[in-house]
């Protein structure tokens, strides 16, 4: 499984992980992840320790994740990023959107 | 289910009958010949689903009938098995390596006969579909490229009114997909600044080509008309953010150069990394992203805020999409930042730095696949005169144009007070080609016109205090002053135009709420002015430089009225 999801105890939090390349091969799982949660979370955390490489199609995707927590609203945190990653994330300023730990 | 047809050759009738009788009581269609020539020609009669051929036959043996019968099928599979008694595996092994797919033994088996015909027959079926799917593929393989071929034959005519070909500017575009999600547009302002936009659409193909045409549209316009990068990037980032789906956005960087304050204003967001090249002390500078992608916020939360620097001749910007530190080589690593930096420093003087950079990548990649568009622009500030505007170059819309018209606008002082009427007005006149081609004097006539009216006639402020360096700064402070005590002040411009698509006039008139002025002494003062023009920077692009360029200028009432006449095409007066 390259996309894995851990929900909370009280079910408010929806944490997905992510392994390997975090790129468009992954849309369909990604989607799933967030999209088969119902209702759906309050929170969500994506833990990318075991992602490797992030490109522009995995930022769509976020955004897309974004909308769906509710735009502007949504409370979305990243967190476990490595070096790669976070600078492809700060390159594109992503940290005005989401919470990067 | 429809009956397998199944051509059977053999030279001996008993066993052939047998065979043919299992096949037919099994319920499949039986043809017979009697060696390897009659199976052929049978072949080509019938186009039986399998092939049955005895290996020992008179006129024509089974081996060389599967090899004609292979040839015949050519891309579809016919299943060929020989019939034999043999039993020596090297003899065996022949029958497949010419071209046999399997052996049945003699005497046969009626089960291991209707297994071994259903499998191949299976095998035939799968094999017929995967071609349909593959001939289907390769159609909309073929329509899709068709598609993108026309979505980039419409961008190429959006997009290449450009400038790109001016001498400041080397660059690099490699296209991955037919259509580039990379996207480079350059174009120049009436008033000879350069507008210049390197973006990296999500994806490839048709899904960039969506995005990169009303980009491309709202640059050109909008550069033509004399808007600065601020408002135009404001504007892409707002019909990014309606157009584009969810998920999908541009990376840029815009950059507005001007060549006369030798200045450079830049909006990068979500770009790598990019330098500006200092020649004086072969210093290289970051340019980082401030803000997000384009398409991503709406317009109330997008920000642009711009980074601002000075530049001398010879220093350069350098830009990139991230598909150059993605590049890969070979060994599938990535080119990077550090590789791009060392290309850079290696360069043995600035003038190499882009041909370093090239030549450092392409040896790099070896012919390696690409992953990603590689763009990568350079851009030199020079001194203006170096830079004169091609006509062609400032960004076109079409043909004759309004030939015959009249324009009044009249400004109240909220008006004034928050806003420039310059780029509408520009607008209207830049409709007319024969004015376009003028458009950087004509910018400096309404420029100047207007703030006369403004300055001198509505705010009251005394042009002489622009003589020292104290009272510049004065006058400034004083102008915003006044503006914001504006009451029922106004400003009309009326403007007419007569033309016959060859030659054309255009009269421009400025009317004013203020007291006018005695502008007999003003002329005579300006013209001193300008002798003077060496020694007092401050002000003496007055009067009478507009008036060089207009074929007559003339005040009326009692002095808050001025009508322009200009004539096109212009003809420079010495």
């Amino acid at each position: 499984m390259t996309v894995e999801t851990l929900v909370s105890a009280d079910g408010k939090e929806l944490t997905i992980k992510v392994f390997g390349r975090f790129d468009f091969s992954v849309h369909q799982a990604f989607r799933d992840a967030y999209d088969a949660h119902q209702p759906a979370a309050l929170r969500y955390v994506l833990d990318l320790a075991g992602t490797s490489y992030l490109d522009s199609s995995a930022l769509g995707m976020l955004l897309l994740l974004r909308d769906h927590a509710g735009g502007d609203a949504a409370d979305i945190s990243i967190v476990n990023c490595n070096q790669d990653v976070k600078k492809i994330l700060t390159i594109s300023n992503f940290e005005q959107l989401f919470t990067i730990r | 289910m429809l009956p397998i047809r199944i051509l059977i050759a053999d030279d001996n009738l008993v066993d052939r009958k047998i065979l043919g009788r299992i096949l037919q009581k099994q319920g499949h269609e039986v043809l017979d010949a009697e060696n390897g020539a009659d199976a052929v020609a049978l072949f080509k009669q019938e186009s039986p689903d399998i092939v049955l051929l005895d290996v020992m036959m008179p006129v024509m043996d089974g081996k060389e009938a599967a090899r004609q019968i292979k040839q015949l099928a050519g891309e579809d599979m016919v299943p060929v098995i020989f019939l034999t008694s043999m039993t020596d595996a090297y003899g065996l092994a022949d029958c497949l390596e010419s071209g046999g797919d399997d052996f049945l033994n003699k005497p046969y088996n009626p089960v291991v006969l209707q297994a071994k015909v259903r499998s191949f027959y299976r095998m035939r079926e799968m094999h017929q579909t995967l071609q349909q799917q593959r001939d289907t593929i390769v159609c909309h393989n073929e329509h899709l490229i068709q598609e993108q071929e026309a979505a980039k034959a419409v961008f190429d005519n959006v997009a290449h009114l450009g400038c790109l070909s001016a001498p400041n500017i080397r660059y690099l575009i490699s296209p991955l997909a037919v259509f580039n999600g990379d996207v480079l547009l350059a174009a120049r302002q009436p008033n000879g600044s350069m507008n210049l936009l390197l973006g990296d659409f999500t994806g490839h193909g048709l899904p960039a080509a969506i995005g990169a045409l009303p980009l491309a549209e709202i640059f050109y316009g909008m550069t033509a008309k004399g808007f600065g990068i601020r408002d135009i990037i404001r504007e892409v980032n707002r019909k990014m953010n309606s157009i584009l789906p969810v998920g999908f956005f541009c990376c840029a960087v815009m950059v507005e150069m001007n060549f006369e304050r030798k200045s450079t204003s830049i909006w990068m967001g979500g770009i790598p990394d990019c330098y500006l090249y200092r020649v004086a002390d072969a210093s290289l500078h970051t340019l980082r992203s401030q803000h997000l992608p384009l398409g991503v916020f709406g317009d109330s939360r997008f920000v642009d805020s711009l980074q601002e620097y000075t530049m001398e001749p010879g220093d350069r910007l350098l830009l990139w999409s991230d598909g150059i530190l993605e590049a890969r080589n070979p060994a599938g690593d990535m080119f990077g930042q550090q590789r791009l930096e060392d290309a850079i420093n290696s360069a043995a003087a600035a003038e190499m730095i882009f041909p370093t950079i090239k030549s450092t990548l392409a040896e790099f990649q070896n012919n390696s696949e690409r992953d990603d568009d590689i763009t990568l622009l350079e851009i030199q500030m020079v001194l203006p005169d170096d830079i004169a505007v091609d006509p062609k170059a400032v960004a076109t819309t079409s043909d004759v144009g309004p030939m015959d018209w009249s324009f009044s606008y009249e400004l109240g002082p909220v008006s004034l007070r928050n806003f420039n009427p310059l780029p509408l007005v520009m607008h209207l006149m830049m409709e007319v080609p024969g004015l376009r081609m003028m458009s950087g004097q004509l910018y400096t006539v309404m420029g100047e016109l207007f703030a006369n009216a403004l300055e001198h006639g509505v705010l009251k402020l005394d042009s002489t205090m622009k003589r020292s360096p104290e009272g510049f700064m004065k006058y400034y402070q004083q102008r915003q002053e006044h503006l914001e005590q504006l009451e029922d002040e106004w400003i009309r411009i009326d403007m007419e135009h007569q033309g016959d698509g060859v030659t054309g006039q255009l009269r421009v008139r400025f009317v004013d709420s203020g007291d006018g002025f005695d502008y007999q002494s003003l002329q005579r003062e300006e013209d001193s002015d300008l002798l003077e023009v060496t020694k007092h920077q401050y002000s003496g692009r007055g009067i009478s430089l507009v008036s060089q360029i207009c074929k007559s200028i003339t005040y009326y009432g009692k002095g808050n009225e001025v009508e322009a006449i200009i004539h096109w095409p212009h003809q420079e007066e010495e």
